[in-house]
Parts: C-alpha cells; sequence; structure tokens
C-alpha cells in the first residue's frame, strides 16, 4: 500500500517534471543532442558509424576544452570573448618556438604559457581596474590576434612530429586522444567546481559578489584564477588544433568563440553567473559538432551551418527563461 | 558546534565595553564619547532614530570602522579590528540587513561559506560535503523551527527562512557575540514572530546578542538591556525589566533627561 502510493507519487512527479519547462531547460542539451542523433541516424545510416562517431568526438575536444574555460568564467558572471583569438595566440607561439627547433615539450609549455598569460592580463584588467569584462575581452581579443600576426608575420608554419600525428590520430578505440584528454580536462574541472572551496567561492562570486565579499571571499582572486583558468586551456586547445590541421597559422577561429559561448548556453549555464554544471556545456559542444556534422553528411551546403548554429543556440537562449 | 559563553567567567559579566568611544566622518560626529557595556548570555538592544550613530557603532564593534578615540574591550581584551575577519576571528559575528546569502547555493554551502570542511587527498583538499551537510542539520535544529532542509536552495527560501539561515551562521563556529541589524524589518507578522523565537532561544543557548531594532515592542519583548542613542550619543541605558516603552520613546526622542 505504500509502495503503492509512493510509486504513484513518484508517476505524478514525473508526469509534472516532464510538463515544467524548467526541467526541459536544464537538459535541453541533451534533449537536443538525442534528437539530433535519432533525426540524422533516420535519414544517414553512415551517421552512427564507429567512424563518423570517432571523427566527431576528436572534432568536439578542442570546443569542448574551450566551453570548459568559458563556463567557468560565464559561471562568475564574465565572459572570455578572448579566448578564441588567445588560442591562435598560444598556436603561433607554439608553431614559432617549433620551427625555432625548441623541441616539442618545451614549444608545447611556451605556447600554454602565452596563452595563460593573456588570461592573467585579461583578468588583472577586469579585477583590479574593475573594467567590463566585455570590453576588456573585446579588447585582448584583438591584441591577442593582432600579436599572433605579428609573431607569425602573417605566415603560417607547417608542423610535422610524429608524436603530434599520434595525438591526433591514435586514441583507445573510437576514442580519439585529444577526446581523451578532453574528457579528463572535464572531470578535473567538474572535480573544481563542485568538489573544492575554490569552486563554491566561485560560485558565490557569479550569484552574489556582496555577500561573498561579506563572507570574506575576495571576488578579485576569483576572478582572476577563472580568466586564468580559460586563458591556459586556450593554450591547450592550441596544441590540440596544430595537431589536428598539421601547423601553426595566425588565422581567426571566430567560430570557436561563438560556439564556445554557444555551448555553454546550450549546457543550461546562467549567463548572470553563480549557477552552471561541466556536463552541461560538455553536451552542449557536442550538439554543436553533431550538428554541423550531420548537416556535412545530409549534404547541406556549408552556408546554412551557421544559420542552423545561430537557430539552435538562441532557442537555447530561450529555453534558459524557464530555467529553475 | 557552538561554543557556548559561560555566564561565570567575568567578574562582573560584562563580554563588550566600549569606553569613549568617537568617530567622525570629516566634520559629521557620527559617535561621540559612546560608553555602554554588554552583558554575557544576554540580548542587548541598541535603539535610536535613524542617522543616531547605531550603525556606526556596531560597524567599530565588527571591524568596518575604526574608532579615532575610545577603547572597545570585548571578552577581557581590547580590541583593535581592521577588518571584519578580525572581527569574526575573535569571535564576533553580525547578521547585515542584506544576510550576505547567496542564494544559487544551498542552505549548507550558504552556512559553511568560506569555512568549508575539506579533506586533504595528497596535495588537493576536497569539501567534505558529508560532514558540512550533516554538522547543518545540527546548527539548525538546535536553533531554528522553521528551517527547511539543509539541501534546498536559499532561492527557494522565504524572507523569514533566509533570516534563520543567516542567524545560525552567525550562532555557529563559536562566535561570542552576534549582532544582529533590523532583523525583523523586512518581514510579515508570522515571519517576524518566528524570528523573535529563534532570538530567544538564542539566549537560552548561552549566545550573548547585540539587537539593533526600531521596533521599542519588539526591544521590550526580547531584550535584557537597553541602549539608547541619540545624535551620536549614547544618551541612556536601562535594564528591560525596569523601564517602559513610554521611557524609551522619551529617550530616542529627547524628550526625557538621562
Amino acid at each position: 500500500m505504500a509502495n503503492a502510493t509512493l510509486a504513484a507519487g513518484d508517476r505524478e512527479a514525473w508526469s509534472a517534471r516532464l510538463k515544467d519547462l524548467g526541467f526541459w531547460a536544464e537538459w535541453a542539451a541533451l534533449v537536443g543532442l538525442v534528437v539530433l542523433v535519432i533525426v540524422f541516424q533516420a535519414l544517414n545510416p553512415t551517421f552512427l558509424s564507429a567512424g563518423n562517431i570517432a571523427s566527431m568526438l576528436v572534432a568536439a575536444a578542442i570546443l569542448i576544452i574551450l566551453a570548459v574555460g568559458q563556463t567557468f568564467v560565464i559561471a562568475t558572471a564574465g565572459i572570455d570573448l578572448s579566448i578564441a583569438s588567445t588560442m591562435t595566440l598560444g598556436a603561433v607561439a607554439f608553431g614559432q618556438a617549433y620551427a625555432a627547433g625548441w623541441g616539442l615539450p618545451l614549444s608545447c609549455l611556451l605556447g600554454i604559457v602565452a596563452s595563460a598569460l593573456v588570461g592573467v592580463a585579461n583578468g588583472v584588467i577586469i579585477a583590479r581596474g574593475k573594467i567590463t569584462d566585455f570590453i576588456v575581452t573585446l579588447g585582448t581579443l584583438s591584441a591577442a590576434s593582432g600579436l599572433a600576426l605579428i609573431l607569425a608575420d602573417g605566415k603560417p608554419v607547417t608542423i610535422i612530429d610524429p608524436v603530434l600525428l599520434g595525438l591526433s590520430t591514435g586514441g583507445l578505440g573510437i576514442f580519439g586522444w585529444s577526446f581523451v584528454i578532453a574528457v579528463v580536462v572535464a572531470l578535473v574541472a567538474h572535480v573544481m567546481l563542485f568538489h573544492t572551496r575554490f569552486g563554491t567561492h566561485l560560485l558565490a562570486t557569479g550569484g552574489a559578489p556582496e555577500s561573498a565579499t561579506a563572507m570574506g571571499i575576495s571576488t578579485e582572486r576569483i576572478k582572476i584564477a577563472v580568466y586564468t583558468i580559460s586563458g591556459t586551456l586556450a593554450g591547450l586547445g592550441a596544441i590540440l588544433l596544430v595537431a589536428r590541421i598539421g601547423a601553426a597559422e595566425p588565422a581567426a577561429n571566430t567560430s570557436f568563440l561563438l560556439n564556445s559561448v554557444a555551448a555553454v548556453v546550450l549546457g543550461g549555464v546562467s549567463l548572470f553567473g553563480g549557477r552552471g554544471t561541466i556536463i552541461g556545456p560538455f553536451i552542449g559542444a557536442m550538439l554543436l559538432v553533431a550538428l554541423v556534422n550531420g548537416l556535412t553528411l545530409l549534404g547541406v551546403s556549408q552556408f546554412y551551418q551557421p544559420l542552423a548554429v545561430g537557430i539552435v543556440v538562441v532557442l537555447a537562449a530561450l529555453l534558459t527563461r524557464f530555467q529553475r | 558546534m557552538t561554543a557556548r559563553p559561560d555566564p561565570g567567567t567575568s567578574t562582573d559579566g560584562a563580554l563588550l565595553r566600549c569606553e569613549n568611544v568617537s568617530l567622525s566622518f570629516g566634520n559629521v560626529r557620527a559617535l561621540v564619547e559612546v560608553s555602554l557595556t554588554l552583558r554575557r548570555g544576554e540580548i542587548t538592544a541598541l535603539v535610536g532614530d535613524n542617522g543616531a550613530g547605531k550603525s556606526t557603532l556596531v560597524r567599530c564593534v565588527s571591524g568596518i570602522h575604526r574608532p579615532q578615540s575610545g577603547r572597545i574591550v570585548f571578552d577581557g581584551d581590547e580590541i583593535d579590528f581592521h577588518s571584519p575577519e578580525d572581527a569574526r576571528e575573535a569571535g564576533i559575528e553580525t547578521v547585515h540587513q542584506t544576510l550576505a546569502l547567496v542564494e544559487d547555493l544551498t542552505v549548507w554551502q550558504n552556512l559553511f561559506l568560506n569555512r568549508e570542511i575539506v579533506r586533504r587527498l595528497g596535495p588537493v583538499a576536497l569539501l567534505d560535503r558529508r560532514a558540512m551537510q550533516s554538522r547543518s542539520k545540527e546548527m539548525v535544529s538546535t536553533l531554528a523551527v522553521n528551517v527547511p532542509a539543509v539541501r534546498s536552495r536559499v532561492r527557494r527560501l522565504s524572507g523569514g527562512q533566509r533570516q534563520a539561515v543567516a542567524i545560525c551562521r552567525a550562532a555557529g563556529f563559536s562566535s561570542k557575540l552576534v549582532i544582529m541589524d533590523e532583523p525583523t524589518a523586512a518581514l510579515g507578522v508570522q515571519e517576524t514572530a518566528r524570528v523573535e523565537e529563534l532570538i530567544s532561544r538564542m539566549r537560552e543557548e548561552g549566545h550573548s546578542v547585540l539587537l539593533i531594532s526600531h521596533n521599542f515592542i519588539q526591544v521590550m519583548r526580547l531584550s535584557d538591556q537597553v541602549w539608547v542613542m541619540r545624535a551620536g550619543r549614547c544618551v541612556g541605558g536601562r535594564r528591560t525589566a525596569e523601564t517602559s516603552g513610554e521611557e524609551i520613546v522619551a529617550l530616542v526622542t529627547g524628550a526625557a533627561g538621562q
């Protein structure tokens, strides 16, 4: 009897939850991904072939890493518009060092450090200078890509390295190394956000900065930290990018910026800060990659892809209005 | 969890003593030679009109301002706080009017905000969520009547429940003195009654409370001692049992002498 009422209560709760828009808003990315997979698989059976899944996962790796960095920033109610050009700068720094014969480990380190420094600069200017994040990172967006052009003299550097080649082609079964790295980054980020003091203080800084300050949390330090994390992850993305295309280019990579913000929005992270997950943006990034991949498989012209991404993102943003 | 101050440790029972505390902001004399004492284990009320200097005095005690002259003795030691953290370290907790809660975090996360319990695993320190949750339940159950599950987000709580969370946070962590700035100003009748019950219970648990209030009826109902401020001066103190609401009002408005 008691069990029966309990089960009935559960069913009721579930049907109520399904009617609640907040539930859909929280899981928008997952629902969207499942729907896309079903639709694309129905239209083209090669969509879920092992080969295509493997290539989608590899294609998603860089975006996942950038989206994780962007999540940290957005959870503090900020935004990092410079994330993609920071990655470009990291790639160019890496390429120049490699071309100058620094060897792979040192060149990787330099690429990451260069990107991290852009993040530190963002954080210090935003936190200490008390300037709007939007303006500061818009400035560094331009500055970092300019710096990349100057460093590279506008020319790409081709990089052929067996280790980098292995990074982009090898892996564990269908999980390419770059995807494995992205998963590790996401796991570490999840632990940082929900199982350390730093993560709690980060969410407090984003959700209620005055309260955080009143409880003795240094919101300045948190801000500097999140932009540094974002920059560092952009540097990691830079190495994967170079490994993937086999060259360090001073190209703008604008779509990475838009998609990193899009993945975070799709993942149900509040743009007002204070709440967010890592799994959400992770799935959001997969959704965007699946969308572009599926459209390509169906032979839809490339020109339609940005349009489709834009529509999905705006729909997701509309849904977040119903978040609980 | 909560260190209960023993009312018998000090000879005169004074927990806090302000002696001739003065503070000016430019030409404005916010505090003029304010002297008052606050006894252990009691609810002491501080009343006065807007701009009488109540908040400024409290800010001196809680480390936000530093008095320009005079001294403040807390728990036997003269204090010289440079920041609210110093005051908190010494055992003075303040419940601000804004409550300083984070709506998107849960009750237990707010209770332990910036005082999280961690477990060390080599170089990393991970939050001990279970320990914090169970201790939160203890903190809340000893004091509050109507506080919901410690796992619910503060966003979902009513004004009175939020006040209760903020008060529980201040009362925990072995605080010796809890300062409350207008704790019921924004609450309805029922919620005010609940918060007043909570404040009374704190006294039963042995906490010392400094209550700032505009509500004379509330002051008469809750406090053991009343201090009245007017125009930056402390114009009088009465044992609540030996005074009346009319006398307090007269002191506040200046109609009565000292």
